[in-house]
């Protein structure tokens, strides 16, 4: 049992982790990429069709990978999580269903028109196309939030003598209080890391100085849409949010902020420190005193429940895991609203373009927006533990009484080699497209 | 409710088979029959500009059948597990290499998409025949073995096959002698679908030869089902008896046979489209009169201790379907209207579009 359980989380993890990888980048890329075309149907310089067209070939790309992972995705449901699809179907079903219906349908009905059709539709159509693959791409976030949301915040339920949830009420689905500041804040992380990826393409070609022209376009408008997308995600969204957790999940606010020990007054906030779980402490910890209190309730000196008020099994069981995540998320968001300010900073000042080592660190920066989303799925997914579906079923009972660990051990390794080659190939082609950059010299 | 559940995951998992169908069918052909490289490029084209829009509707039966179904979907989906995961890995080798061999120019990256492509739809339609028969025949719930269930009556776990090969063991596995004939005749009916898409959407240079091809699939397949209906109730004794109480549910092998016979003429038919509307009419047909032989039972028992699996005791609530019948209908419409917009847009062959790529 307990092994099983161990390669069940340890496959859903990793796949889902791939597979994120991916959607980041489509929601907040089809955003930038209708920008570009709206510029291009009101200013008409070439330049901005050029850019819709560039980032369409990496969307391309990129959306097939999100495509073939996202199956796996879905099934896995069925396949290592049976117990827990079955108690829960007849409710996240409804959200799962839903994003199929309504998400995946428009996205991929119009990337073809998008992609194919520019001489075929004329450039308003053209443009209409790439709107609906946005709002497709958009639509998919909110319905799997939605469908995350009831997990980390269960409502609208019933539960009924054989254990089974049932769907009371269905509007309560999307009017969860877990749901809009989740998917908000989801949505201008995933502008971050798209604008973060225009910026860096942007700074390589002005720094390689081929393509210069096309290379300042995408900086300015990286660095724009990524130093105000970098501001919402920590204020108000990210915010928003963490109060969410301290309301609704006090246990894993405990363990994600680190706090071992309740105090008597408002609580600190650690900006350092390393969670020392035999001695329940965190070693050489830097923090401010009461600032946690307030961010979180507006009151100096207002207390907030450390781990030490939890039973054991209510705590989540990676503790380490939980806090790391959060601060490198939150550390990453502020470094990148620094970093963002400076660049708009030097834009205004027009003395962006000579500005070497910001180029080169912003050129550099592209991973990291990654590893905040990541991160910050990681802070949901192992704040929600012990839990499948908070406080209601706990993650034991919802494997699949059927599928032995070897079983699953084998198809972990599987989806590890198969994503290997799958990352290599992305990297690839993406390499390959952006070496030939906006506009080929030999076509 | 229930029914009407039923009956709409049906549609969308039909529509799936004829839609995905004919990229699966012409990667078939793609695998044994293009040679040149400009026959090989027009028929990836031809599979690879649809699949992902044509895929969408395997995610909507999955997603539909987790909202209306949610203990055989776990059931089914846990109990399928080895193969099941061997799908979704060949369904990632034939979106890759449908999509990634235009991106460099040589010869031997081509090649290697293609079998990747050709070889992953091939072992796709057997599979998902594999599946379809396991469904028809029936699976061990429940896990029994010397008269005791193993696990709670819904679930199961089948090993790939049992060592007799046979679907009248006590332990049937997934592949045996009856699945596998279910498999290749869904193999050969999609080749047959493929070849008609072909020689709808193309100018390839084999044309001409696939109207021979599907003539000859199609006395294959003739043959394989006459096989498989005598061998179906052995197999399953109770298999027919729908047809008999409700004798309205015969127009599903009607529809089939209507296709099977229809593609004799293959080669006397005006338009090319006539073809593929007769390869349709047999998907169609093989997979309602499979459901329709069960209904309202979707997953039989071969033990006599645990219950079949029926729409009725695997469906969630009463209210969470009828909601759902509310947001399904407009999404009906909506998917309508991109289907029309899309056609309309790509219509004719696409070798002679330009799409300006
Ligand atoms: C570029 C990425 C990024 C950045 C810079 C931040 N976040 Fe974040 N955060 C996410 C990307 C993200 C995410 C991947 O989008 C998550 C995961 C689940 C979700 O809805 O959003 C998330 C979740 C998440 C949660 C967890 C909610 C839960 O337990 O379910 C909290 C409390 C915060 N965020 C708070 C913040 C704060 C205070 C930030 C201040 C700088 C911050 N985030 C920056
Ligand atoms: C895309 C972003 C996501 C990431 C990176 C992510 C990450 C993770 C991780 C790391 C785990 C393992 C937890 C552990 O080992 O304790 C996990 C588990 C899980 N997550 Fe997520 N998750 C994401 C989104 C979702 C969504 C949207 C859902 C629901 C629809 C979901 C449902 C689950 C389930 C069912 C498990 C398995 C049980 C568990 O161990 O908690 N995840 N996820
Ligand atoms: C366990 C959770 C998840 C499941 C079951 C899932 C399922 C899927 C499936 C089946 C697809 C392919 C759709 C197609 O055929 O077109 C897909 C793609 C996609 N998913 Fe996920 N997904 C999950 C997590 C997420 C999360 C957390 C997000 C974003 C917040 C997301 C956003 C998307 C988007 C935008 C696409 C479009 C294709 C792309 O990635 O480029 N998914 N997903």
């Amino acid at each position: 049992m307990e092994d099983m359980i161990f390669y069940d989380r340890l496959q859903f993890a990793f796949t889902i982790t791939f597979h994120y990888i991916f959607p980041q980048l489509t929601m907040g890329l089809s955003l930038l990429i209708v920008y570009f075309k709206w510029k291009y149907l009101r200013n008409k310089i070439e330049k901005y069709n050029d850019a819709a067209k560039f980032f369409m070939k990496i969307f391309a790309i990129n959306f097939t990978m999100g495509v073939v992972t996202g199956i796996p995705m879905e099934f896995q449901f069925g396949t290592n999580w049976a117990k827990f699809s079955e108690l829960t179907g007849g409710i996240i079903g409804q959200t799962l269903a839903m994003e199929g219906m309504f998400s995946f349908f428009l996205e991929s009905s119009f990337l073809a028109l998008f992609i194919f059709g520019e001489k075929l539709m004329g450039q308003k159509l053209h443009l209409l196309t790439g709107f609906l693959v946005f709002l497709g791409s958009w639509a998919s976030g909110w319905f799997i939030l939605a469908t995350n949301a009831w997990m980390q915040h269960p409502v609208g339920y019933e539960i009924l003598d054989n254990g089974k949830f049932v769907l009371e009420n269905f509007s309560a689905l999307f009017g969860n209080p877990w749901l809009l500041p989740a998917f908000l804040h989801n949505q201008l992380a995933s502008v971050v890391t798209s604008s973060f990826v225009v910026a860096s393409i942007g700074a390589f070609y002005v720094l390689r100085e081929k393509q210069i022209e096309h290379g300042k376009l995408f900086l300015k408008t990286g660095v724009i849409f990524g130093l105000v997308s970098s501001v919402l995600v920590a204020f108000p969204t990210g915010d928003w949010n963490a109060k969410n957790v301290a309301q609704y999940q006090p246990a894993a606010f405990a363990a994600m902020e680190g706090i071992f020990e309740t105090e008597n007054a408002g609580a600190e906030i650690v900006l350092i420190g390393q969670p020392n779980m035999v001695e329940k402490k965190l070693d050489n910890k830097i923090a401010v005193p009461n600032i946690l209190s307030f961010l979180t309730y507006q009151e100096w000196h207002k207390q907030i429940p450390g781990m030490d008020k939890f039973k054991k099994e209510d705590l989540p069981d990676n503790i380490p895991a939980l806090y790391y995540s959060y601060h490198i998320m939150v550390g990453l968001g502020t470094v990148f609203m620094g970093i963002m300010a400076l660049a708009v900073f030097f834009l205004w000042r027009k003395k962006l373009y000579k500005a070497k080592g910001l180029l080169w660190t912003i050129m550099f920066l592209v991973p990291f927006p990654y590893i905040a989303n990541l991160t910050g799925w990681y802070v949901a997914e192992l704040g929600r533990q012990p839990y499948l579906v908070y406080g209601l079923l706990r993650t034991v009972d919802g494997i699949s009484p059927t599928v032995s660990s070897g079983n699953t051990l084998f198809t972990l390794l599987g989806f590890v080699a198969l994503y290997m080659l799958l990352g290599l190939l992305f990297l690839i082609l993406v390499g390959k497209t952006i070496n030939q950059g906006p506009k080929p010299q030999t076509h | 409710m229930e029914t009407f559940w039923f009956i709409a995951i049906a549609i969308v998992l039909a529509v799936f088979f004829v839609l995905d169908g004919y990229d699966f069918g012409a990667g078939i052909i793609h695998l044994f029959l293009a040679k040149t490289e400009s026959d090989k490029e027009v028929i990836a084209k031809s599979a690879g500009l649809f699949w992902d829009s044509n895929e969408v509707w395997l995610v909507a039966a999955g997603g539909m059948l987790f909202m209306a179904f949610p203990t055989f979907y776990a059931s089914v989906f846990s109990g399928f597990y080895l193969p099941l995961i061997i799908v979704l890995w060949l369904i990632i080798f034939r979106a890759i290499g449908l999509e990634f061999r235009g991106q460099f120019n040589f010869q031997m990256w081509k090649d290697i998409w293609d079998k990747s492509f050709g070889v992953s739809s091939l072992l796709l339609a057997l599979f998902f025949g594999i599946a379809l028969g396991n469904i028809v025949r029936g699976v061990n719930l429940g896990g029994v073995e010397n008269g005791v269930s193993i696990y709670e009556g819904h679930y199961f776990f089948l090993p790939l096959w049992d060592s007799s090969f046979s679907p009248l063991s006590e332990t049937p596995g997934i592949i045996d002698w009856f699945t596998i004939i279910i498999g290749l005749i869904s193999v050969v009916t999609l080749a047959i679908h493929g070849a008609n898409w072909i020689i709808l959407k193309t100018n390839s240079s084999i044309n001409d030869n696939l109207k021979n091809v599907i003539f000859k699939l199609n006395i294959a397949l003739a043959a394989l089902t006459l096989f498989s209906l005598v061998v179906w109730k052995t197999v399953n004794p109770n298999s027919l008896d729908n047809f008999a109480h409700k004798p309205y549910l015969l127009i599903f092998p009607i529809i089939y046979l209507t296709g099977l016979v229809g593609l004799f003429f293959i080669k006397k038919l005006k338009k090319d489209i006539h073809g593929f509307a007769l390869s349709t009419l047999l998907i169609l047909g093989g997979i309602t009169s499979s459901l329709a032989s069960l209904f309202p039972v979707i997953l039989p028992s071969v033990n006599s201790i645990n219950e079949p699996l029926t729409i009725y005791n695997t469906a969630s609530s009463e209210y969470g379907l009828s909601v759902a019948l509310t947001w399904g209908i407009l999404g009906f419409i909506l998917i309508f209207i991109y289907m029309i917009v899309q056609k309309r847009l790509m219509a004719g062959k696409i070798d002679k579009m330009d799409y300006g790529h």
